[in-house]
C-alpha cells in the first residue's frame, strides 16, 4: 500500500482571487486516518492558510461536512484507505455559498430554522410542582430517530430541491419540525404546520431521497417531509369535511 | 449598529455556485428522481389510450377493429411498451415510497416499512391474477 495520498482541495481566497482554484496537497496516508486528519496535516505541516470547519472529529458536533469525490460526507467520518489509491477531491458543500476555501455560509437555514419552533410548545405550561411530563419508551420512540439530527447540513447539499430553490425550507428543518410534532408533550403541531404547508414548506420536496441517503445520523428527513405531507393533507380533508367542533 | 453586520473585510465576497441544467446527470439517485418524474407523462398515455379505447367500443364493432388495428401498428406498439417500462418504474417506487408516509400500528406495535410494502406487492399480484383470470376465462 502506498504511504501518501493526494487531496485536491478547492481554495477560495476572496482577497485574492473571484474563483474557487484547486490545490493538491500529498499526505500520509495513515491507516486510520479521515479526510479530515488529512486536512489537518495539510493546515498544521504544509500550509497554515488553508480554511476549513471541524470540532468534535467524531460525528457529534455536525461541522465538517464537505463534498468528498463529490458526495456530501462528515470529513471525520470519511476515511482516506476508503478513497485509496486517490487522489481524493475536497470540495465544500454544495448548494451554500462558499465564504472562504471549504467554508459555507449557513445562515440560511439557521434563519430558517425557528420559523418551525423547534422547542416543545406548550398551550399551558404545568407548574414545576406538578412534577415533569412523563413519556413512555414507545412514545419516545416515536420522535428519537428525528432527535439524532446534528445540523450537519448535508441533506441540504445533496438537496437538488433546495439547490434550485433556496425558499425551499428544506430537509432538517421539515424533520426537526416532525421531531417535536411526534413528541408526546408538544402542542405546537397546528402552528408549525401553518408555516409547512406554504408552497416552500413540505410541498416544496419533490422526493428525490438524497436527503436520507447522505444523513449521517439515520434521520430519514425524506420519510419525515413523506409522512408530514400525509398528515397535511389529513387535516387539510378534516377542514373541509368536518364542522369546526370536531377537528 | 445598523444594517447587515460585516464579519469580515470581504463579507459580501462569497462565491455563490450555479447549478448546472444537466445536473441530474450528475447521480444515478438524481437520473433515477427524473426517470420518475417523466414517468407520469407515460401513466397520462395510458388514461388517454384507455379511454380512446372505451370510446371506440362505444362506437360499436367497426370504430373497435380500426381501434385495434391502430393499437397494432408498430409505433403504437412501441410507444406503449416504452410506456409500460416507465409505469412500472413508477408504480415500484411508488411501493417503496408508501411506507416512509404511512407509520402502520399493530397492537401497539409498529409495522416494518419492508412489510408495508410487501403488502402493497401482494396486493397488486392478487389484482393482476383476477385481471388475467378475467381475460382468460372470458377467452
Ligand atoms: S437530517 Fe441528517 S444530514 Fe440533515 S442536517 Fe440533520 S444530521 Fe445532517
Ligand atoms: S468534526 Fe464534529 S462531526 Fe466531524
Amino acid at each position: 500500500m502506498a504511504d501518501s495520498i493526494t487531496l485536491q482541495v478547492t481554495r477560495y481566497r476572496p482577497e485574492e482571487e473571484s474563483e474557487p482554484t484547486i490545490q493538491e496537497y500529498d499526505v500520509p496516508l495513515g491507516r486510520q486516518w479521515s479526510v479530515l486528519d488529512g486536512l489537518n496535516y495539510v493546515k498544521d505541516q504544509i500550509d497554515g492558510t488553508l480554511s476549513f470547519r471541524w470540532s468534535c472529529r467524531m460525528g457529534i458536533c455536525g461541522s465538517c461536512g464537505m463534498t468528498v469525490n463529490g458526495e456530501p460526507k462528515l470529513t471525520c467520518g470519511a476515511f482516506l484507505t476508503d478513497y485509496a489509491p486517490g487522489p481524493v477531491r475536497v470540495e465544500p458543500l454544495a448548494n451554500f455559498p462558499v465564504i472562504r476555501d471549504l467554508v459555507v455560509e449557513i445562515g440560511d437555514f439557521i434563519r430558517k430554522l425557528p420559523s418551525v419552533q423547534p422547542w416543545i410548545v406548550r398551550e399551558e405550561e404545568r407548574p414545576v410542582s406538578e412534577g415533569e411530563y412523563l413519556q413512555t419508551p414507545e412514545e419516545l420512540d416515536d420522535y428519537q430517530q428525528y432527535s439524532m439530527c446534528i445540523n450537519c447540513m448535508l441533506c441540504y447539499a445533496a438537496c437538488p430541491v433546495y439547490g434550485l430553490d433556496p425558499e425551499f425550507m428544506g430537509p432538517a428543518a421539515i424533520a426537526l419540525a416532525q421531531r417535536y410534532n411526534l413528541d408526546s408533550r408538544d402542542e405546537g403541531s397546528r402552528e408549525r404546520l401553518d408555516v409547512l404547508i406554504e408552497h416552500e414548506g413540505i410541498w416544496g420536496c419533490t422526493f428525490v431521497g438524497e436527503c436520507t441517503a447522505v444523513c449521517p445520523k439515520g434521520v430519514d428527513p425524506a420519510g419525515a417531509i413523506q409522512r408530514y405531507k400525509l398528515t397535511a393533507a389529513t387535516e387539510t380533508l378534516k377542514s373541509f369535511l368536518l364542522p369546526r367542533g370536531a377537528r | 449598529m445598523s444594517g447587515h453586520p460585516a464579519y469580515t473585510e470581504f463579507h459580501p465576497r462569497w462565491y455563490r455556485r450555479q447549478m448546472s441544467t444537466w445536473w441530474w446527470l450528475g447521480k444515478r439517485a438524481y437520473l433515477v428522481f427524473i426517470l420518475r418524474e417523466l414517468s407520469s407523462v407515460f401513466v397520462a398515455w395510458f388514461v388517454v389510450f384507455g379511454l380512446l379505447m372505451l370510446r371506440a367500443v362505444g362506437q360499436g364493432d367497426g370504430q373497435y377493429q380500426r381501434f385495434l388495428d391502430w393499437a397494432a401498428s408498430p409505433w403504437v406498439v412501441v410507444v406503449n411498451v416504452v410506456a409500460l417500462l416507465f409505469v412500472l418504474l413508477h408504480a415500484i417506487t411508488w411501493f417503496n415510497l408508501a411506507p416512509k408516509a404511512m407509520v402502520v400500528r399493530l397492537r401497539g406495535q409498529r409495522v416494518p416499512g419492508s412489510l408495508v410494502a410487501a403488502s402493497q406487492y401482494a396486493g397488486w399480484v392478487v389484482l393482476s391474477a383476477f385481471v388475467i383470470w378475467l381475460l382468460v376465462g372470458a377467452g
